[in-house]
Parts: structure tokens; C-alpha cells; sequence
């Protein structure tokens, strides 16, 4: 049995974080090869071969994979995966985006969000917005994997498994990147945070979330946001927490003017602290966090920033 | 140009899902359901291009059980001009599997040869985000996965589409396959005129067996259960008493 990892990698530069969680997830599953794909994929390529439990690392540089379009992506995983059992990747909008299109072309079912382990064949997945567990057995010959990073350890370093160089493969000729509008974030990225302080509707406006913003600098933390935060354009959508998010299960969750709505806790009741701060203490909020204080989010979360 | 809109009934995205004792799944029974919120989204999106005149006919279709037909009416009171009802479970406790609800799609594209489908991202119930790359894949299409923006530019579509690090903007050829996700727009509220006169819409009755396409799960549940539950915890008084117990706990 072997695995077939594809690497997370944004513009050459490898996701350590995303993919080392894949990577320990897919140890007990066989020995792990990971494919880097990109226009420019080589320094990726050489990290991911630091990664402890990686094997074997494939490079397909092309000027093809520019951006990682999932029409020439996923043709070129198809046509790998005949020596391969699991053809797997973190959850990323990436991975996302071209896994469900090679589990297709293999006529296989994909697996979304895998949570844990079972066996070979036998995996846990959140089903409902996280309101139920879900064990599934495959029966296809091939398991096409997305894994929910959130619930894996990161693979450490140490690893020096060989660099190998592929041939890229075929250019289906049906899409083109345009262009990009990347969020600028000098903050932890908000999937691989250790603290993550989040804003809801409570804060009110785009300006008073620079209170959140303050809140988060000082712990260190990433900032996230629920989605009325987002569609009322208090923040950014990529910093949006839930079921149609991210999901992030920090150390510490911080949630102020957040009432709690399933598809919010769907990305975040995975966190191992969460605090909640809002006035309504009737929010459902309440019943996920460790520790809840009813008070005005504009006194207390300043106040917070101020005492530690 | 025709657009295909696939839309799911699915449980109410308010309902608070109960897992059943015995492991089995989760209790649909007599439960609220209602049209997957990322569809109706998409059925707006395929309306505004009909408006826009970039479309002339729009198609909604669903797969599941004969109840899936109130989905399809909703659909056709926001504004659709005509539905296919694909029947292929008894029961609403089974889920037929994103490719095979993809295989019958390319059925039903072969069959209405649309120029574009636009299919929500995910349905809140198997949190799949799979159908509409896997439709794309067996048609050889091209897709824009996540798309909160679409503009239809002659034989090719504009997406910007909602990525990780933040927008994305891609051209694909058309035909293709586009998913919506939640910014896409503002989906319409049906009247009650409208409602009235989509019970005259044509709606088509099919079978999965009619387009032979095999509905058997690759992926056998073995056990549906509840998620680990949370210790209780506890309302601390000021900042300065969450301060200390932060500190006690080793968060900060």
C-alpha cells in the first residue's frame, strides 16, 4: 500500500503546516510520496522531503501548474495513481477544488474532511456542520482523501527522503488564471494559529474590529471573524470561521460579539479553550465555551488587551 | 444559452440535527427541509444571467426521493422555467453519493446540452464539496469551483472565485461547471403569485434506471454518532478573573 500526498504550495513556497498534518495522517495508510506541483515547485519539493515520514518526493515544475488549475492538476494525479492505494491532500480550498475531480476521472468516491484513521479502508468524517460523526468503508480500489487538518498533529522534521523530477502531464486546454486579490496578513495564518480571537456582528462596524485586531496582535493570534462579520463587511471573507469557512481548532478561541449559530461552531468547537464574550447571556455561545463573561465586548475586550 | 441548476432538499440549515440511539443516522423524520442554501444561490445566479440576457432557458433538477419535487417548485417560483425530478431512493434516509448524483447529471446534460451548470458548493448535510469538480470531470468540462463572482464573456466565463488567501479570478471555456459559494448573491424570496404559477410549470418524473446509471453507495455507513461533547464550562465575573483562570489553564 502506498499513499500519493499532494503538497500544499501557494506561488513555490510549500505549506509546512498543511502538509505535514496530511503527511501524519497518512503514515498508518503506507509509505507516503508527496507530489509537488507548480510552476515553480523545487524549494517546495526540497522542504517536503524534511518532513518526518515522507518517503519520497515527486516534482512536476511547469509552467502548466501555474496557480494549480485543477483541470491539468487532477489529470496529472490520474495519471500517477495507478501505483498508489490513497491519493490524499490537506482540506484546502486547493485540494478541494481538484480531489473530487481525480476521484472522478478514477471513477472513485472522495472522502471530504477525513477526521481520523479507522483502517485502511475505514475513515471518520463530519456530517451535518459537525453535528454528527460519520464512519465510512470504502469499497472503491482507490481512496481519493481530503483531511481535515485541524484534528491532525504535524508531522515533525527530520525526514530526508529522495527529490525525484516527473515529466508533466497533459494540458486539457480548458481554463486560465487571471489574476489574484491576496488578503495581506503580517499575522499567524488562521488555519495553523495556536490563538485565534474572532469578531461577530456584535462588533458593529469595519473600524471597531480594530479592537479584535488589537486583542489579537497582543496574544499573537490570528484574527478570524463569523460569517455576519464578513457579509456585513466588518472583515475580509477569508478570515471567516464555520461550516462554509475555515476551520481552525486553536489552543485558545476567543469569540466576542459572536452569538454562536451551528454553522460558527462547525469551524471552531474543535478549539481546546473557548472563550466567549458577549452581553446576551442567553447566547449559545455560552454553552461551547470554557469560559463565558456577559459584558459589553467595547469594556471588556479592550480591557483584556490592556491586562495582558 | 440553456443553464443547468442542480438543487438538493435538504434538512432545514436551522434545524438542530439529532443523532439517532442506535447509531443509524441522523432522524430525518418529521424534521423541517427545506432547498440546500448554497443552491438557492445558485438558482438565483442562473435566473440573473436569464435577466441579463446571457440565458435564455434555465433548468433546475434533483435526485432523491419524490419529495425532492417541493424543492424543484421552489425553484421554479424564485423564477426557473422548467424541472427534472430524478427519483432514485425510497426513503430519505439514503443519500446517494456525490458521483453518482454526478453520473446522472451528465446524463441530463447529454440529454439538454446546456451551455453552463451552476451547482451550489457543498450541501449542509454530507458537507461533501464534491458534485459539481466530479460533473466537470466526467464531462471533460472545465469548472470554477467557490465562485463568488461570474460574468459570461462570449465563449468564456469570467470567476472570481473565494481561495484560501483570499479572491481568485480564472477565465474557463464554456461550457463549464461553476459552484456557488455564499457570496455569490442575495437569492430572491419566491411570491405567492409566483408560487401559484409554478405549480403550472413542466416538471419531468425520471428514474435513476431510465438514464441507467448505477445509485449503489460506494462508501457503506457503518455508524453515524454524536461529536464529542464539550465539558461544561463556567461564567467567570470580570476581565481580571478571566485573566487568572486563562493563566491557570496555560492558554496564555
Amino acid at each position: 500500500m502506498a499513499v500519493l500526498l499532494l503538497a500544499e504550495i501557494n506561488d513555490g513556497v510549500l505549506s509546512v503546516d498543511a502538509t505535514a498534518k496530511a503527511v501524519s495522517a497518512s503514515t498508518s495508510l503506507g509509505d507516503v510520496t508527496v507530489l509537488a506541483v507548480g510552476a515553480t515547485a523545487a524549494d517546495a519539493a526540497a522542504e517536503a522531503a524534511k518532513i518526518d515520514g515522507v518517503a519520497k518526493v515527486l516534482v512536476a515544475e511547469d509552467a502548466l501548474y501555474s496557480h494549480r488549475l485543477a483541470e491539468p492538476v487532477a489529470t496529472l494525479m490520474a495519471a500517477l495513481a495507478a501505483d498508489y492505494s490513497h491519493i490524499v491532500a490537506p482540506a484546502t480550498t486547493d485540494a478541494k477544488n481538484i480531489l473530487p475531480r481525480v476521484a472522478a476521472l478514477l471513477d472513485v468516491m472522495v472522502l471530504s474532511d477525513v477526521t481520523a484513521v479507522v483502517d485502511a479502508d475505514t475513515f471518520e468524517r463530519p456530517i451535518y456542520a459537525g453535528n454528527a460523526i460519520q464512519t465510512v468503508k470504502s469499497s472503491d480500489a482507490k481512496k481519493v482523501i481530503t483531511f481535515r487538518t485541524s484534528t491532525f498533529d504535524a508531522a515533525g522534521e527530520g525526514g530526508s527522503a529522495a527529490v525525484e523530477t516527473i515529466a508533466a502531464g497533459d494540458n486539457p486546454g480548458l481554463s486560465e488564471w487571471v489574476e489574484d486579490k491576496v488578503a495581506e496578513s503580517d499575522r499567524p495564518e488562521l488555519t495553523s494559529a495556536k490563538i485565534v480571537v474572532s469578531g461577530g456582528r456584535g462588533v458593529g462596524s469595519e473600524e471597531d474590529f480594530a479592537i479584535i485586531e488589537k486583542l489579537a496582535d497582543k496574544l499573537g493570534a490570528a484574527v478570524g471573524a463569523s460569517r455576519a462579520a464578513v457579509d456585513s463587511g466588518f472583515a475580509p471573507n477569508d478570515w471567516q470561521v464555520g461550516q462554509t469557512g475555515k476551520v481552525v481548532a486553536p489552543e485558545l478561541y476567543i469569540a466576542a460579539g459572536i452569538s454562536g449559530a451551528i454553522q460558527h461552531l462547525a469551524g471552531m468547537k474543535d478549539s481546546k479553550i473557548i472563550v466567549a464574550i458577549n452581553k446576551d447571556e442567553e447566547a449559545p455561545i455560552f454553552q461551547v465555551a470554557d469560559f463565558g463573561l456577559v459584558a459589553d465586548l467595547f469594556e471588556a475586550v479592550p480591557a483584556l488587551t490592556e491586562k495582558l | 444559452m440553456k443553464v443547468l441548476v442542480p438543487v438538493k432538499r435538504v434538512i432545514d440549515y436551522n434545524v438542530k440535527v439529532r443523532v439517532k440511539a442506535d447509531g443509524t443516522g441522523v432522524d430525518l423524520a418529521n424534521v423541517k427541509m427545506s432547498m440546500n442554501p448554497f443552491d438557492e444561490i445558485a438558482v438565483e445566479e442562473a435566473i440573473r444571467l436569464k435577466e441579463a440576457g446571457k440565458a435564455d432557458e434555465v433548468v433546475v433538477v434533483s435526485i432523491g426521493v419524490k419529495q425532492a419535487q417541493e424543492t424543484l417548485r421552489t425553484a421554479l417560483a424564485m423564477g426557473a422555467d422548467r424541472a427534472i425530478l430524478i427519483i432514485a431512493a425510497d426513503d430519505v434516509n439514503t443519500d446517494i453519493e456525490p458521483l453518482a448524483v454526478a453520473k446522472l447529471l451528465a446524463k441530463v446534460v447529454e440529454e439538454e446540452q446546456p451551455g453552463l451548470v451552476v451547482a451550489g458548493k457543498q450541501a449542509i448535510d454530507n458537507d461533501m464539496n464534491a458534485t459539481g469538480q466530479m460533473l466537470s470531470a466526467l464531462l471533460g468540462w472545465s469548472q470554477a469551483t467557490f465562485a463568488s463572482e461570474v460574468d459570461i464573456d462570449g465563449d468564456k466565463a469570467v470567476v472570481t472565485r473565494e481561495v484560501d488567501g483570499g479572491l481568485q479570478t480564472i477565465k474557463v471555456n464554456l461550457p463549464a461547471i461553476v459552484t456557488a459559494d455564499l457570496r455569490l448573491n442575495e437569492p430572491r424570496y419566491a411570491t405567492l403569485p409566483n408560487i401559484m404559477k409554478a405549480k403550472k410549470k413542466p416538471l419531468d418524473e425520471k428514474t435513476a434506471a431510465d438514464y441507467g446509471v448505477d445509485v449503489t453507495p460506494r462508501l457503506e455507513v457503518v455508524k453515524t454518532s454524536e461529536p464529542a461533547v464539550r465539558q461544561a464550562g463556567i461564567k467567570v465575573e470580570s476581565v481580571d478573573e478571566l485573566v487568572t483562570k486563562l493563566k491557570e489553564a496555560g492558554a496564555i
